[in-house]
């Protein structure tokens, strides 16, 4: 049995059938891929199982227990955490506020605590943040800890979103684009993070990408998705010689 | 007339305080020093105990003062506490009015109920004596009332996302006044009267800093903090773990708890209340002290509410151009700061009761200490 087992998920946006019989199934400490044309219908995929859609049809299991009709937050608590395609930050928040925020479904204090600062709050406190700390330094960030995060620069962001999905403490962390908007450096080091996050927490990663560099090189397995329709799955090597997936896809970019 | 106040103003207050402030300094840094060495709550109760001499001094010269003095400290405690849901939480609530209405009724019936022989209410049930006692227990029992009213408003207003609460608690706020109008156990549109007098200065200065000191601490909360969270992008929020719905009802109920409380000392303060205090007008002055004193803050809040009480007892010698020069120091403020004088700062106790100084010899005690 798969860590996230995904069964037969189908849904419609009105009339729209943006996501058809979709099945996923990830092992824990696994990295796939999900690659597929804009418009495909990936970001639909990702806030399906986290959560923020409600799929028509379908099943979705997690550790073998069923999510659906839960809260994204529930969902989240429970070992699915995310990025998102464009950068959904809190622009009044400090970088370490933001990753102490993403502990709020472990903290005990409770409202005691926060009203009235007792020990137990300082305590609490003081280890989310030594831990919000040892986030930030992970994925290269942790001197702008102090900062607000509309002063910073957009390469700096996305590691700030993918510290404050560890620290939900993900068993399957979902990347939106990761590498979106970077230069080739940029991409160089966040790939350099994605693997050193993996190799540190030992957690499975789901990933959407467009570059097929990144793909090819990070993922054990990927998924073309074209149309709402995986069609083509397989090794990074099989999907880069499926000729359905250079057809539908690669063929119309340049594969870099 | 104008330059007359001002002048005034000039030679009796900010004149004196800026010499003594000036010649004290030295003296008042080298005292915080030396109070470092000491667990932090001993120095906030000096500090504490150091401004409420001050005031008590100041006031004790008419009543007239005291009046003023006490319902500037009310109007700290409904502005911080509106500033929880407008600023922090970045929704726009209406209904501060309707709790405060709700907390004085409450309290003033518990109060005049049971320690006051009355027409209505028939002779008193306890001893008088106990009364002081059992007043905080009242202004609690007011302030639960004015947060389950806020239950009414939250459920339907935080179902989904959406600008419901501005209309929903506005409704809120008029079915309050008009509900108390046809209540006539409790005078009606007459109002309520005789409501013994236990707000005095040190009661209404204690339940103040409790108010300021309860909410400074959630707000600087992780918990809290998810009230910014909600404010500023709700799906990550809820992405990351946040109860957001759990969030904003508790929130706003904590917030219609503390305007309840305000609203029993206020009933107190003035010894008698009516439904009409508790209208457009009212809702249109805390609105002004949130919005003046800057939003996601609660020192913010305390500036508001004293400014906007301060400038209006200081304009009072101008009358009518009184409502003039206010509203349009409320515009300017909007136009170059239109999140308010002093929006999204933290009210750190520990920075204000530190010694202040470019002199480098309290620095180093000051390391000195910390180590
Ligand atoms: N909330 C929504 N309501 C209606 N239609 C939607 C909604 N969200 C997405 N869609 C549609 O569903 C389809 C899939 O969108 P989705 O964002 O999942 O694509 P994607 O594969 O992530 O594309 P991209 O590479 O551009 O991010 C698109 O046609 C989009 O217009
Ligand atoms: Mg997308």
């Amino acid at each position: 049995m798969p860590l996230l087992h995904v069964k037969n998920m189908t849904h419609y946006f009105g009339g729209l059938r943006a996501v058809h019989n979709y099945n996923l199934g990830i092992e824990p400490g696994q990295i796939m891929g999900l690659i597929g044309p804009n418009g495909a219908g990936k970001t639909t995929i990702f806030n399906l199982i986290t959560g923020i859609y409600s799929p028509t049809e379908g099943n979705i299991l997690l550790d073998g227990n069923n999510i659906i009709g839960l809260q994204p937050y529930q969902i989240a608590a429970m070992g699915l955490g995310r990025t998102f395609q464009n950068l959904q930050l809190w622009r009044h928040m400090t970088v370490l506020e933001h990753v102490k925020m993403a502990r709020y479904s472990k903290i005990t204090y409770g409202l005691i605590g926060a009203f009235f600062g007792t020990p137990k709050r300082h305590r609490e406190e003081a280890e989310i943040e030594e831990r919000a700390y040892s986030l930030l330094e992970l994925v290269g960030v942790q001197h702008l800890a102090g900062q607000i995060v509309t002063n910073l620069p957009y390469g700096a962001l996305r590691r700030v979103e993918m510290a404050r999905a560890l620290a939900t403490e993900p068993k399957v962390l979902f990347l939106d684009e990761p590498t979106a908007g970077m230069n080739p450096e940029e991409l160089i080091q966040m790939m350099q993070i994605i693997r050193g996050v993996h190799k540190e927490l030992g957690l499975a990663i789901f990933l959407i990408e467009h570059r097929m560099k990144f793909v090819m090189e990070l993922c054990h397995y990927v998924q073309t998705l074209v149309f709402g329709k995986v069609i083509a799955e397989g090794t990074p090597d099989e999907i880069q010689n499926n000729p359905k997936v250079i057809e539908a896809y690669l063929g119309k970019e340049t594969v870099t | 007339m104008l330059p007359g106040t001002i002048l005034y103003i000039l030679l009796i207050y900010i004149l004196p305080i800026g010499i003594i402030a000036k010649l004290g300094a030295s003296v008042a840094n080298k005292a915080a020093a030396q109070l470092l060495n000491f667990p932090m709550w001993v120095s906030v109760i000096i500090h504490l105990g150091l401004l409420y001499a001050t005031l008590h001094i100041w006031s004790d010269i008419n009543a007239y003062r005291v009046l003023i003095l006490r319902l500037t400290l009310v109007a700290i405690m409904l502005t911080v506490s509106l500033n929880v849901i407008n600023g922090y939480m970045g929704e726009f609530s209406c209904s501060h009015p309707g709790f405060m209405a709700l907390g004085a009724y409450v309290t003033s019936v518990f109060t005049v109920f049971l320690f006051v022989d009355d027409k209505v209410f028939g002779d008193a049930l306890l001893q008088p004596t106990l009364g002081p006692f059992l007043f905080p227990i009242a202004l609690i029992f007011g302030g639960i009332v004015a947060a389950l009213g806020a239950l009414i408003v939250a459920i339907p207003s935080f179902r989904t996302r959406g600008d419901y609460l501005a209309i929903i608690s506005l409704a809120f706020t008029f079915i309050v006044k008009s509900l108390i109008e046809n209540l006539e156990f409790v005078g009606g549109p007459r109002g309520l009267g005789s409501q013994p007098d236990w707000a005095n200065l040190p009661t209404v200065f204690i339940w103040t800093i409790l108010c300021i000191w309860i909410i400074n601490n959630f707000v600087r909360s992780t918990l809290g903090k998810a009230l910014n969270a909600v404010r500023d992008d709700e799906m990550a929020a809820n992405a990351m773990t946040v109860n957001t719905r759990n969030t904003k009802m508790t929130a706003f109920l904590f917030s219609a708890f503390w305007a309840g409380v305000a609203g029993g000392l206020f009933a107190h303060v003035l010894r008698y209340v009516n439904p009409g205090t508790f209208s457009l007008q009212k809702l249109a002055e805390v609105l002004a002290m949130v919005y003046f004193g800057g939003l996601n803050s609660v020192i913010g809040s305390m500036v508001g509410a004293v400014g906007f009480n301060l400038l209006s007892e200081a304009l009072r010698p101008l009358e009518i151009y009184k409502w003039i020069i206010i509203p349009v120091m409320l515009i300017l403020v909007m136009i170059f700061r239109p999140t308010g004088l002093i929006a999204f700062k933290e009210l750190d106790i520990k920075s204000i009761i530190k010694p202040k100084q470019k002199d480098e010899k309290v620095e180093i005690e000051h390391a000195v200490a910390s180590r």
